[in-house]
């Protein structure tokens, strides 16, 4: 480490020195300085508000069947004349003659909605439980991971249609559904992890500091392990996605006329030599999405570590 | 001809915050069995200049210059050609034993291979070998450590065992980067026996890197100082140490603490603060085997003290003597789960051990700690404003934002920092800074005692003279309560009113610091003495050395806490053994029973 490259930063320490930061305040400075992870929030908003307004921007419902117009290619297309007939259509129609570019929206819907929440819940239950049963450790350790355990052996399908009976098929069950099975996996990451950043001397000084168990898991544990789970998250995130479209194609997810990403790249797959467009577009969406998920990923892992810096 | 000659070797590193010159032209010749001692503090160069010989420089460094074995020009030689020296002819020795040696192979297997991997020889008469060399290197039950891994040795045996891979090839040269630095003075004394008998016996050409002048004094022929990449002062060693030339030699001989130093206590003893009263300290070890007990492993085994406000107990002993283990029972540290603090710790008269979880959280305020590792001990995430705040923060609370945030920064100005780092990480600080922050964090609740566990231990010598007579202000100026837990007695010294020798979990002599160190009874603490370097040729020369010998007990072992007392034991692991008593030899100097 050399000092000749804080100089640079000096002006900006005079100016600040005499508030007190927080590594959270610092992270997020960090965060707004990393261009990719800037870039892919702007993307990921852009999709998200698209998402959310989707019927202001195309005057065509996303379940209008059109007859007349199965199978079009984008509009702007050269070739199958047949189809501007029936207006402009961005993306193409599908084998129903329904507005891809809607359904697109409608799909992301879904399947945002699905990736963020239950990746969310995963998180926060995920993180507490495993830095708490990593810092208590012992006894409760045990318990709560064999906990763990019994959950991670149920087989997943089995413990969806259970749901599914019991419940009556439902949206949220599968936020449920999906949530209830990715924590599992955050829990003994973090639990991991926290078993190593508990062994440090920063914890013990934290305890002759006075410092409560519940202060130390969250103000020196959970920063500690912030990299491998927030890495665990961008992956989590396509995951789930994948996942709800699996659940789907079972019909116990998204039932038509309602879609999600991942039923209509499923669905395009299957006509991609014949329309390559049911494919690209709703891939196209989703990798962008993803790529963004991941530097956004990067971004704050990077930005969490002070050293890094 | 030299054995190995360095001319003009420039080191330069490419880093983001630009190009560092680590190393700036240094020229130095090693002759066949002698030894080099290279002594410098941390950023001095002294270890890259080796490593770069060695062609061992991290991928962003850049060398130039000339290295020469025995007349072959090592510097630009490719990989494969350079392993026919490395690791045969030349070897090296690290500070970090733990590090150095993989985790997951046996400590046989490692020894072997590093013989295999120059040789071709048969298995057995590898392992035969690499058994010979851990005898010779005095790891005490050789054929059962071989398929040990390194994690379950000592640091002490660990580096027994990089001594003894370093050394099995036969090599003309060993560099030992500081090989005793994180070990403990007895055992410390007892690698540089080995060292010292390489040298003598196989006429092995040694260079000892190393930041402490009294591990040099006594082992060195020719010495060199270096500071910022630079040789500063060169010379054999009676010159050097006699008569220094340079300010910064004569700076750093001065900083070292010796026991010969006045000493100047700022305090004296007043009220009663702690009472300990047979304090011990069980850890359940799991034996080997799915049914094996779990035996019991005394850390601590019936210590007591006491300590009054102003006073300075320091606490001495090597590693694993339970000096950070009785700190952290006195603490209220230890978690239920792992340890069984049994006996009184009154503080003020008020029994912790009894109290509840809350009672000895609000009871924080009065005492601290200080860590050993700085750096290690201030979590990386957190600005240091805002770890020196936590204390305040949850033994005070209900303080406004801004009464904090003075405090802070009117502690870091006492502590001689600049109040303006509040916002600064512990990576972006040195050592030194980093452990003035640790005491910032211990002293702004206003303690009335303070722990310094092995506080200086990882600091240079001159920064270690400065924390030192910092913390001695800090005790002037607020009559606080020192435990001063270090394995160096020098600097406990310096600071201590009273001292108390550690062995195995017990006290094995406490008196006052000058009746100890004038006049120590038990044969423990006259070899811990008598195994404190000096920076003084002559004298580390002509000393007789009480080496501690024999096998270095197992503390699980019971037999081991009567190393002193062999007359009482009973030769049965498991036995319940005989406990020695303090004997009050003179007025309040208790030395435990000893043959």
């Amino acid at each position: 480490m050399s000092w000749a490259g804080h100089s640079g930063r000096k002006a900006e320490t005079l100016e600040r020195a005499f508030v007190g930061r927080s590594l959270w305040a610092d992270a997020r400075a960090r965060l707004f300085r990393n261009r990719a992870a800037v870039a892919s929030m702007i993307v990921l908003a852009i999709i998200t508000l698209m998402a959310i307004f989707a019927p202001l921007f195309s005057h065509y419902a996303y379940d209008a069947v059109d007859y007349d117009l199965v199978t079009c290619a984008p509009s702007w297309w050269p070739g199958d004349a047949a189809c501007f007939a029936g207006g402009t259509h961005w993306f193409g129609t599908d084998a129903v003659g329904r507005d891809l570019f809607v359904r697109v929206l409608y799909g992301a819907r879904v399947s945002l909605a699905v990736g963020v929440v239950a990746t969310l819940v995963s998180l926060v239950i995920g993180v507490l439980y495993g830095a708490t049963a990593g810092y208590l450790g012992g006894r409760v350790d045990a318990l709560m991971m064999r906990a763990v355990d019994i959950l991670y052996s149920l087989p997943f399908i089995f413990f969806v249609i259970i749901l599914m009976v019991m419940f009556d098929r439902n949206f949220i069950l599968l936020f449920v559904a999906i949530g209830a099975v990715v924590w599992l996996t955050m829990a003994r990451i973090v639990r991991g992890q926290t078993l190593s950043a508990k062994q440090k001397e920063y914890i013990e000084a934290a305890r002759a500091a006075g410092v409560s168990p519940f202060g130390i898991i969250v103000r020196h544990i959970i920063p500690n392990v912030v990299g491998p789970v927030v890495v665990y998250v961008t992956l989590t995130v396509p995951d789930v996605i994948l996942t709800e479209s699996f659940l789907s194609f079972l019909g116990l997810g998204i039932q038509e006329p309602l879609t999600s990403w991942g039923v209509l790249i499923s669905d395009g797959a299957n006509t991609m030599e014949s329309a390559p467009w049911l494919l690209v577009f709703p891939a196209l969406f989703m990798a962008v999405t993803l790529f963004c998920f991941n530097f956004i990923g990067d971004g704050l892992r990077d930005a969490l570590d002070p050293k890094d810096y | 001809m030299a054995l190995l000659e360095i001319r003009d070797l420039d080191v330069r590193f490419s880093t983001r915050d630009g190009e560092v010159h680590a190393v700036k032209g240094v020229s130095l010749d090693i002759h066949e069995g002698t030894c080099l001692g290279v002594v410098g503090e941390s950023g001095s160069g002294k270890s890259q200049l080796f490593l770069a010989a060695m062609g061992l420089l991290a991928a962003n460094g850049k060398v130039s210059g000339s290295v020469r074995y025995r007349g072959k020009e090592l510097l630009g030689l490719p990989a494969q050609e350079l392993n026919q020296f490395r690791g045969s002819k030349v070897t090296m020795i690290f500070q970090d034993p733990l590090t150095s040696l993989t985790p997951h192979m046996t400590v046989g297997a490692q020894i072997v291979e590093a013989l295999t991997s120059h040789r071709k020889m048969p298995r057995e008469e590898a392992r035969a070998r690499a058994r010979e060399m851990l005898d010779y290197v005095r790891i005490p039950e050789a054929a059962r450590r071989m398929k040990q891994y390194p994690h379950e040795l000592s640091g002490g045996m660990r580096q027994r065992v990089m001594i003894a891979m370093a050394t099995i090839a036969g090599p003309d040269l060993v560099i030992a980067d500081e090989p005793t630095t994180a070990l403990d003075v007895t055992v410390q004394a007892q690698i540089l026996e080995i060292l010292r008998a390489l040298k003598i016996e196989k006429r092995t050409a040694l260079a000892l890197i190393s930041h402490d002048m009294g591990v040099i004094a006594g082992n060195a022929d020719q010495v060199m100082v270096m500071r910022h990449g630079e040789v500063v002062e060169r010379g054999t060693v009676e010159s050097v140490f006699h008569a220094p030339e340079q300010d910064y030699t004569k700076m750093l001989l001065a900083s070292m603490p010796r026991l010969s130093d006045p000493v100047h206590l700022a305090t004296r003893p007043g009220e009663m603060l702690l009472e300990v009263k047979d304090v011990r300290v069980t850890f359940p070890v799991k034996g080997d085997g799915f049914f094996a007990k779990t035996r019991a492993l005394r850390a601590v085994d019936g210590v007591s003290f006491t300590l009054r406000a102003g006073e300075t107990l320091g606490v001495v002993g090597e590693s694993g003597c339970g000096k950070s283990t009785l700190a952290r029972a006195v603490m209220q540290l230890i978690p239920p789960s792992a340890g069984h603090p049994k006996g009184e710790v009154l503080w003020l008269g008020r029994d912790l051990t009894r109290a509840r979880q809350n009672d000895i959280r609000a009871a924080r305020k009065d005492f601290q700690i200080v860590f050993q590792d700085p750096l290690a001990s201030l979590d990386p995430r957190m600005p240091i404003g805002v770890s020196i705040a936590e204390p305040l923060k949850t033994l005070e609370p209900g303080r406004a934002r801004t009464e904090v945030r003075d405090r802070v920064r009117k502690m870091m100005a006492h502590v001689g920092l600049d109040p303006q780092w509040i916002n600064r990480y512990p990576h972006e600080l040195s050592g030194g800074q980093n452990q003035r922050v640790g005491i910032a964090r211990a002293m702004i609740v206003r303690p009335k005692m303070v722990i310094c566990d092995e506080a200086v231990s990882a600091l240079d010598v001159s920064i270690q003279a400065q924390i030192v007579a910092l913390i001695k202000s800090l005790q002037a100026e607020t009559g606080l309560a020192l435990i001063f837990i270090s394995h160096d007695l020098a600097v406990v010294r310096q600071l201590s009113h009273r001292v108390m020798v550690l062995y195995l979990g017990r006290v094995v002599e406490t008196a006052d610091a000058a009746a100890l160190y004038a006049d120590p009874r038990h044969p423990y603490t006259r070899a811990l003495l008598s195994a404190v370097p000096t920076p003084d040729p002559d004298v580390e020369r002509g000393k007789t050395r009480t080496l501690l010998t024999g096998d270095l007990p197992s503390p699980l072992d019971s037999r081991a806490q009567l190393t002193f007392l062999k007359s009482r034991r009973i030769d049965d692991p498991d036995a319940m053994q005989y406990r020695p008593k303090l004997i009050e030899v003179a007025q309040g100097h208790f030395v435990a029973e000893h043959d």
